[in-house]
């Protein structure tokens, strides 16, 4: 504790360049966490509220009143002549004149130019613009698919990429140390220039348009495996030849004690995993054309292309996108950070 | 020049107290040694009295001038790591060289005084290598070097002989003394080893959770240890603790009653202490004999031989006695102790040394 | 719940068991291995090291057929395509002129962003190092959008940077002339570098605060005593002990910076006219968005950033071995 705070630089006192330091990182953190609030604050703006210029920064909207035998009507604040100061509700708007009651008196109809009322704005979330895109839209199925790939591809990728591992770290059998080398050299290979031969591989075997597609050709991890070998290495071998001694079998070794074992190894994959599928954007587009098996990145760039103009739709479902992964950044926070400085991987 | 003083110096981490005024002198040209249990704040005095830990309260003073706001790099001294702190991408040459380039020291003159040093610490073959390329008591003798160019007012040394084996650690103890002869300089010195602050100091500083125990020469501290904590600390073997009560006074001396055992007669004063008082009466294993006449009688636990020594150690009372040349004890066998007066301490209820008496002679 | 996931571990852990000890009793010595590493084997085969070779005869077939046993074999007739210009500075005299403003696109993109993005995270990293009140919270702010998907990274700057959007609602604020951020073809190509590196920076800031971090506290405190000013300690000491950190955020920004992709695509679509078309677009574009699907010339062009790829990880295992030298 005590070299944490005064070993650093060696400067003992407060100076500029503490200040400085300061200032940066809290200017850095508003560029760089600014932007996903303002995200979220704009996702439960209604839609009349994303069309205010300038934006207002928390949500507005018009407030609405019950008239009787009139229905809901638009709440006004009148600013000039006889009624100013008063809320009226509009009944109707006809040109450049607006047709108000007194929403105490709703038998008097009063006659004012649009000029002389503004809208009566109150806070307001829009919660609905989250709910209306599981009513309207079929979002369960690609909130469905998003979660089918990310859980089944972690699971996979976890058991595959642990049992390629353990053999590399704890067996000796001739061409291991080749397929090791073999393994790392795909880390050369990125998804993005197989792209052409993987369709058609996908597609021979029937995997367009199926969550399959995605999962299969991502399951085996060159970076899963490496992480995992380095991992296992540390353990000792007298566990294993103790087990042996049990009369354990190799994969009740593996299941039983090599694995339990590697769980801080297995956790930083599975969260690597995780933040890998439901991120991946190019390869499902490719494989995945049909929009009832859209993952959520997916739907998220069709919608833009399609309904620019209902932003109000497109920010909600944004944030029900980044939601999970924050979420599990912010549980997880400290154990992705030691993960990747350790692994260099991303 | 490299005088110290230590002026009622704190330190506090937060609501911490690690440092608890402590006051204490380094004269110029000694060679002190900070001792104390790991926790009891040496290292932390140390990073104080050379700049790279803030004095909470109290004055640093160096050559007489309070340097509790001098910079570190600006008050003279240099620093020996523990782990020696070379710097990994510059050859020996260049780590030696590196503080002096800094603030300006001509060209001829560094290679002058890195030639020196090089050569002082045999360092010459290897100064071009990186410290990776080298030993463990090769690196610390870099680390030693850097320090001499620098030609500071004090050295000092952070436990810099912990990361070596046992027998090299006896090798560079032995340098560091001549280097201390040869140079002259200052040197303040923090290990937790007992045995390398007797064997190096002339001055011991013994800590304790912040607090200065004692101060003095070796043998001081060896001879008459204020109290119980330094009484056990310095020595090897540790000294034995007996729990007695004042028995009587007997011109003015200290008689203990060893429960079980008897009367105990004490070199002690008894100041002001009164029948009954709580009393631990310690004896080094070196200075208990085995007697026909001892009080002490009891069963012998285990016997170490060294071959040029032994030591018996009794289960019932729990107490070591060592005894040069071999012995024919064993397991099981019974044994009485003396405890000669002229080499017994005494121990009040505080943990405080009583004194001895003044006239007392040494050599019964 | 925790006991219902062990029971459920250990009922599918189990199935393989009696399979598993067949093959453990057939099997000699560590060949039991083979088994363990076969899966993933297998699926390396199938999604990797196959697509290679089919690459390489995609790339010299031709036609829009997608199954190679109906493609015309065309020899080097698509990398001829690509690679024919009268002026390869020129992208618009070469007959595949969206590929090679993609070319130049790439060059510039990586150019500023990889530059731009080294600095900022070294910036950052150095800051954080020192005595910061509030650390971890201010590490994770600049590492969270690290995790949001490049789909989300582009819309929220799309949000922002839209015409009416909460950028030009406050340059109007200041009294400036709004901009249509994304409809300039130069603002667009800075938007493409900006929002890059805003989304990857943190993960970069990461590594070199674990290299700064393991740079050993003594050391600092040498220096401090051999009297080093922070300039020179920064050039003499801290730039020589974080290089093999420097080295792997340098290689991994390029390797990255090279395939652009997502994000950009998404905040973009390429435009205005071909301002953000990179390399990795072309491909998409030709071999899977294109009216005609030209899988053959995606597939050279696909080979050509390979090889560029392939160069760049050969000096990152080279930077990473020598790194492991010196630690």
């Amino acid at each position: 504790m005590a070299n944490l705070l005064t070993a650093r630089r060696g400067r003992l006192r407060w100076d500029w360049t503490d200040w400085a330091a300061h200032l940066y990182l809290v200017l850095g953190t508003l560029v760089m966490f600014g932007p996903v609030l303002w995200l979220g604050l704009s996702s439960v703006k209604s839609e009349s509220g994303l069309q205010a210029y300038p934006p207002t920064i928390l949500p507005y909207e018009q407030a609405r009143i019950d008239v009787p035998e009139r229905g809901t009507l638009k709440l006004f604040h009148v600013t000039q002549g006889e009624h100013a100061g008063q809320d009226l509700a509009e009944v109707r708007r006809l040109g450049l004149q607006s047709q108000l009651v007194d929403p105490a008196n709703p038998g008097t109809l009063i006659r004012l130019p649009i000029e002389a009322r503004t809208p009566v704005m109150r806070l307001h979330a829009a919660w609905e613009n989250f709910t209306d895109l599981f009513s309207q839209f079929s979002f369960a199925r690609i909130v469905w698919n998003s979660v089918f790939i990310t859980v089944v591809a972690t699971v996979l990728t976890l058991l595959v990429n642990s049992m390629a591992a353990f053999a590399l770290s704890k067996y000796k059998f001739s061409g291991r140390d080749q397929v090791f080398l073999l393994m790392l050299a795909t880390l050369m290979i990125p998804p993005t220039i197989v792209l052409v031969p993987n369709y058609l591989i996908a597609s021979q075997l029937g995997l367009t348009n199926s969550p399959w597609g995605v999962i299969w050709p991502a399951v085996a991890t060159p970076t899963g495996v490496f992480l995992l070998r380095q991992y296992m290495l540390t353990l000792p071998d007298e566990l294993l030849e103790a087990a042996r001694m049990d009369h354990a079998s190799e994969w009740r070794i593996y299941w039983r004690i090599i694995l339990p074992l590697s769980s801080p190894a297995l956790a930083v994959l599975a969260i690597f995993s995780v933040m890998w599928r439901w991120n991946e954007f190019l390869w499902p587009m490719v494989v995945l054309s049909r929009s009832e098996s859209f993952t959520l990145p997916l739907a998220l760039n069709s919608f833009q292309g399609e309904l620019t103009t209902q932003w109000h739709f497109l920010l909600a479902m944004t944030v029900l996108t980044l939601l999970p992964v924050t979420a599990i950044f912010v549980v997880l926070q400290r154990h992705i950070a030691q993960g990747i400085a350790s692994a260099g991987v991303k | 020049m490299g005088a110290l003083q230590l002026r009622d110096v704190c330190k506090q981490f937060g609501p911490t107290k690690v440092i608890h005024n402590v006051s204490f002198d380094v004269p110029d040209g000694s060679f002190t040694v900070f001792v104390g249990p790991s926790g009891c704040g040496k290292s932390t005095l140390l990073r104080m009295i050379c700049g790279l830990e803030t004095v909470s309260s109290g004055e640093v003073m160096i050559d007489g001038q309070v340097a509790n706001d001098i910079p570190a790099a600006r008050r003279g001294l240099a620093m020996v790591f523990q782990s020696y702190a070379l710097y990994p991408h510059m050859s020996v040459q260049q780590n030696m060289a590196f503080g002096l380039e800094n603030i300006g020291t001509p060209k001829a003159e560094i290679a002058a005084r890195v030639g020196e040093a090089a050569r002082m610490l045999r360092l010459e073959p290897y100064l071009s290598r990186k410290p990776t390329a080298l030993s463990g008591g090769q690196r610390q003798r870099v680390a030693i070097g850097r320090a001499i160019v620098r030609e500071p007012r004090i050295f000092l040394f952070d436990e810099p002989l912990s990361n070596l084996d046992a027998e090299l650690r006896v090798d560079m103890r032995a340098e560091l003394a001549a280097l201390h002869r040869r140079l002259r300089t200052t040197m303040v010195y923090v290990t937790h080893d007992q045995v390398e602050a007797m064997t190096l100091a002339d001055q011991i500083v013994v800590l304790r959770a912040g607090r200065v125990e004692q101060v003095g020469h070796p043998l001081e501290l060896y001879n008459r240890p204020a109290n119980r904590f330094v009484a056990g600390f310095i020595g090897s073997p540790r000294m034995n603790f007996l729990e007695a009560t004042l028995a009587e006074v007997q011109n003015g001396l200290v008689v203990a009653a060893l429960p079980g055992f008897g009367l105990v007669p004490t070199n002690r004063l008894a100041s002001s202490l009164q029948p009954g008082a709580k009393l631990t009466l310690g004896i080094r294993p070196e200075h208990a004999a085995l007697a026909e006449d001892g009080v002490v009688v009891g069963q012998v636990g285990l016997v170490e031989q060294l071959g040029g020594m032994s030591t018996i150690r009794l289960d019932q009372p729990d107490l070591t006695v060592q005894i040069a040349g071999q012995t024919g004890l064993s397991f099981g066998a019974t044994v009485r102790v003396a405890l000669p007066r002229h080499v017994l301490h005494v121990f009040d209820e505080a943990g405080l040394a009583l004194p001895a008496a003044p006239a007392a002679p040494l050599a019964t | 719940m925790v006991k219902l996931v062990a029971a459920l571990y250990a009922a599918l852990m189990n199935l393989p068991e009696r399979p598993m000890k067949w093959a453990q009793s057939q099997l000699s010595g560590g060949r039991l291995g083979w088994v363990f590493v076969g899966p993933n084997l297998a699926i390396f085969a199938i999604f990797t090291f196959l697509p290679i070779a089919f690459d390489l005869h995609y790339a010299l077939t031709g036609g829009t057929q997608l199954l190679p046993g109906d493609r015309p074999y065309v020899g080097a007739e698509n990398f001829a395509s690509l690679l024919d210009c009268t002026d390869h500075f020129d992208p618009n005299s070469c007959r595949r002129d969206l590929f090679w403003h993609g070319i130049w696109n790439t060059l510039a993109f990586v150019g500023l962003q990889v530059g731009l993005m080294l600095f900022f995270s070294l910036l950052t990293a150095i800051v954080l190092n020192g005595r910061i009140i509030g650390r971890s919270f201010f590490r994770a702010a600049f590492f969270y959008p690290v995790l949001l998907s490049p789909v989300v990274v582009a819309l929220i700057w799309k949000w922002i940077l839209q015409r009416e959007g909460l950028l030009n609602a406050a340059m109007e604020g200041v009294g400036a002339t709004p901009v249509n951020w994304l409809l300039d073809g130069n603002w667009a190509f800075f938007w493409s570098v900006f929002v890059s590196i805003w989304a990857h920076m943190g993960f970069y800031t990461l590594i070199l605060l674990a290299g700064l971090q393991s740079i050993p506290a003594e050391i600092n405190e040498a220096s401090q005593m051999d009297a080093t000013r922070p300039f020179r300690h920064f050039t003499r000491i801290t730039l020589p002990l974080l290089m093999p950190n420097v080295l792997v955020v340098l290689v991994l920004g390029l390797i990255r910076a090279v395939q652009i992709f997502d994000e950009v695509y998404v905040l973009t679509g390429g435009g205005p006219g071909s301002a953000t078309t990179f390399v990795v677009q072309y491909i998409y574009k030709t071999g899977f968005a294109d009216q005609v699907r030209q899988y053959g010339l995606a597939a050279a062009a696909s080979l050509l950033l390979a090889s560029v790829l392939l160069v760049l990880t050969l000096i990152q295992m080279k930077g990473q071995g020598g790194g492991k030298q010196r630690g």
